[in-house]
């Protein structure tokens, strides 16, 4: 295009001028697709390198934390992706206030009422509501506020591992520093502290865990709002709260320390209750054939006790971690928490556990009287991990954060989502990874679980109703407490079985047949129970040996049979 | 000669040859960085049958690890079972998922977890057959084109168990 055109060209001006404008159309245009394709292609570089960093490096520690620092936000600045889920729990926004709390389950089921009659629960008792409410939420329950609890509640409702140390140390007769308190977890100061706060009124080891160091000094804006003082009508166990009674500095519900070590970022068990409580499984013999680590220490030396944080499989402490809180418990103030598990991890080996219990005084266990019947009763909890134990998924090795935790892909990053939720808000990752089904068709599969087990415990409720009546005409009858012993009994029997599969929160999924199984079982001691009281009204049976029964015939009509040969 | 017109055609050069140097680096830097990029993306390895190759952009790794485990380990690698076997239908396909999985992947924008397409779906079919075919010969329709599971619909676990 630089070269000069011949002197005899038969082009004429306007011709070469016409070319000369194709030769720069054509380099304006060339010019333009290569700088788009140059912008692409260091996109497309861009994107490389960053996903190259990702696969990497996970994570940069912009800030130390260590074992003081229940505070999460500073671990949010370097595991932002995590927190960021975990915050998530609330739902997008936190919602605060009376007018936002979760439908009542007393009126959904009102045969939760006569359930828990003479129990803290037949006052309050709603529907659950993510991670992020769990402190706000027990701060509010009338439960709390209307009735004396005890301070062994925050163990699971809040990040409390710096107060046990510290309650601990002193009550070991150590000095108690921040050093102390920062560089190591130290369990047996944790579980000190944890006995001696248990039993003490929860308002003050509320107060305490407020004066209680989080690790972020001189701030005090916590990432969730705080419960009101005495909820929403000012009281702690129905008296007024002192108005000098301000809650300094800040308690957070279970937050990154409760479930990993800030040095190593590995999962571990924090909570005294479930160290004693799989120690307790370990050295018994139920079964325990899902968590491979415990069979191995059975069939070793057992010179020293079942420990989850050295001995446990990550896949095993992807369970044990909510298996510290999402279990069946005593938590009250007569004696110190404690996890049923001796026996075994099924409904029965928890009964068998509590009733060959006795308080610390020598006293028959039972978590209240019933207030209708007078009969001793057993409260259940929410046991999630012991249904689960029973399943298929823990029998396929699937574990709790597999299905609430999934993993998750975000660039080249695989990590674990901490919105911590129903699979059923993410089917894809939570069931798809394994269930190669359409997610219409599992949302539908679970369903059905769901909804049969619902219909059966409310089955169960109308069971456990007309049980409660019929002992209640006994007694009006004239029947004594000594006449009502085996009823009670009965009645007891079928009340822990209902509750216990309408307490815990997977409507049966975790384990269905064993939740059907339960429920069969409740339905059949409320009728015995009823059967027994309404016979004890009834007159004496006449006698039915003189009835006559029909004898076994033929499906052929008489004369028509062949004749026997 | 008036001195309008012999300026014309001079400035007018002047500015074709700007424009033809600006494209000239244009599509240098265009083929710099893009040779660069393919280097660092280790896009040539793309082109050969290196299953190594298929985890580069990181989707692919949990498939490759359980790959690595998997009873076909030593007789397929991923091209055998998720390329034709014949030239031009293994080009066309290796060009078509290049293209479409690169794009994804940059983009952000497909379903986790990865779920295999139709047409994918058939090539693999293939694959089966292209080695099982004798083996499997009286288990197949009678008709060209007639219905018949899949192979893998009971085999599932023969490449890549539990990441499908």
């Amino acid at each position: 295009m630089f070269k000069k055109a011949p002197e005899n060209s038969n082009r004429t001006a306007p011709g070469r001028a016409r070319a000369q404008r194709g030769n720069v159309l054509l380099l304006g245009l060339v010019f333009v697709v290569a700088v788009a394709a140059t912008a692409a292609v260091t996109y497309v570089l861009i994107t490389m390198f960053t996903h190259k960093q990702e696969a990497r490096q996970p994570f940069v520690r912009v800030v130390e934390v260590d074992e003081m620092t229940t505070d999460p936000e500073p671990w949010g600045q370097n595991w932002p992706r995590q927190f960021d889920g975990w915050k998530s729990t609330s739902g997008g926004e936190f919602y605060g206030g009376s007018s936002a709390m979760p439908e009542s389950k007393l009126e959904q089921q009102p045969w939760l009422k006569r359930l828990y009659a003479g129990y803290a629960f037949s006052i309050d008792y709603r529907e659950a509501r993510g991670h992020a409410y769990m402190l706000y939420d027990q701060g509010v329950t009338e439960r709390i506020t209307q009735k004396p609890q005890a301070g062994a509640c925050l163990h699971c409702h809040a990040s409390t591992t710096v107060l046990y140390r510290s309650v601990g140390l002193e009550a070991m007769g150590e000095e108690v520093t921040a050093e102390k308190l920062s560089s190591e977890f130290n369990m047996p100061a944790v579980i000190r502290g944890f006995e001696e706060l248990s039993q003490q009124p929860y308002q003050d080891v509320l107060a305490m865990l407020y004066a209680t160091p989080d690790g972020t000094p001189g701030e005090n804006e916590p990432v969730f709002p705080q419960a009101p003082t005495g909820g929403f009508t000012g009281e702690y166990a129905g008296q007024d709260v002192p108005a000098d009674h301000l809650p300094l500095g800040e308690a957070h519900p279970v937050t990154c320390i409760d479930c990993h070590d800030p040095e190593t970022m590995s999962i571990r068990v924090t909570r005294p209750g479930f160290m004693q409580g799989i120690r307790d499984l370990a050295e018994g013999d139920g079964d325990a054939s899902h968590l491979p680590s415990v069979e191995q220490w059975r069939a070793g030396s057992r010179k020293e006790p079942y420990d989850p944080n050295k001995l446990a499989t990550r896949q095993e402490m992807r369970s044990f971690t909510c298996g510290q809180c999402h279990v069946e418990y005593y938590c009250a103030n007569k004696t110190t928490l404690t996890f049923p598990w001796g026996e075994g991890l099924t409904v029965d080996d928890a009964e068998q556990v509590w009733n060959e219990m006795e308080f610390p005084d020598g006293t028959e266990f039972y978590d209240y009287k019933h207030g209708e019947t007078g009969a001793k009763a057993f409260k259940a909890q929410h046991p999630e991990f012991e249904l689960w134990s029973q399943g298929i998924h823990a029998r396929s090795g699937v574990s709790c954060a597999d299905c609430h935790m999934p993993y998750e892909r975000e660039g080249a990053m695989k990590i674990s989502d901490h919105n911590v939720q129903s699979p059923m808000e993410n089917i894809n990752n939570a069931c798809q990874t394994c269930h190669n089904v359409d997610a219409d068709e599992l949302r539908k599969r679970v369903e059905t679980i769901q909804e049969r087990t619902v219909a059966m415990t409310n089955r169960a409720g109308a069971a456990v109703t007309d049980m409660l009546d019929a002992i209640m005409e006994a007694k009006a009858a004239g029947a004594t407490e000594a006449d009502l012993a085996p009823i009670f009994e009965l009645q007891r029997k079928a009340m822990w079985r209902l509750d216990y599969i309408s307490s815990e929160n997977s409507k049966g999924f975790h384990a269905d047949q064993e939740a059907a199984r339960i429920l069969a079982e409740s339905m059949d001691y409320s009728r015995q129970a009823q059967a027994m009281a309404l016979r004890w009204r009834a007159p004496a049976a006449p006698d039915t040996e003189q009835l006559e029964t029909e004898p076994v015939k033929g499906v052929t009509p008489e004369g028509k049979a062949p004749a026997n040969p | 000669m008036v001195k309008i017109p012999v300026r014309k055609p001079t400035s007018s050069r002047r500015s074709v040859r700007i424009l033809s140097v600006a494209v000239a680096l244009v599509v240098g830097v265009l083929g710099g960085l893009g040779t660069f990029t393919l280097g660092y993306g280790d896009g040539l390895s793309y082109l050969t049958n290196d299953p190594t190759a298929c985890a580069n952009c990181h989707i692919m790794q949990d498939h490759f690890d359980s790959w690595v485990k998997s009873s076909h380990r030593d007789v397929a690698a991923c091209g055998d079972c998720h390329l034709p076997h014949d030239f031009v239908g293994k080009w066309i396909t290796k060009a078509d998922n290049g293209f479409f999985h690169a794009l994804a992947f940059t983009t952000g924008n497909f379903y986790e977890p990865i779920q295999i397409k139709p047409r994918n779906r058939r090539v693999t079919q293939g694959a089966c057959l292209h080695c099982h075919g004798d083996l499997v010969d009286s288990l197949r329709p009678a008709e060209h084109g007639g219905d018949m599971q899949l192979c893998v619909h009971c085999h599932s676990d023969v490449g890549h168990a539990l990441r499908r």
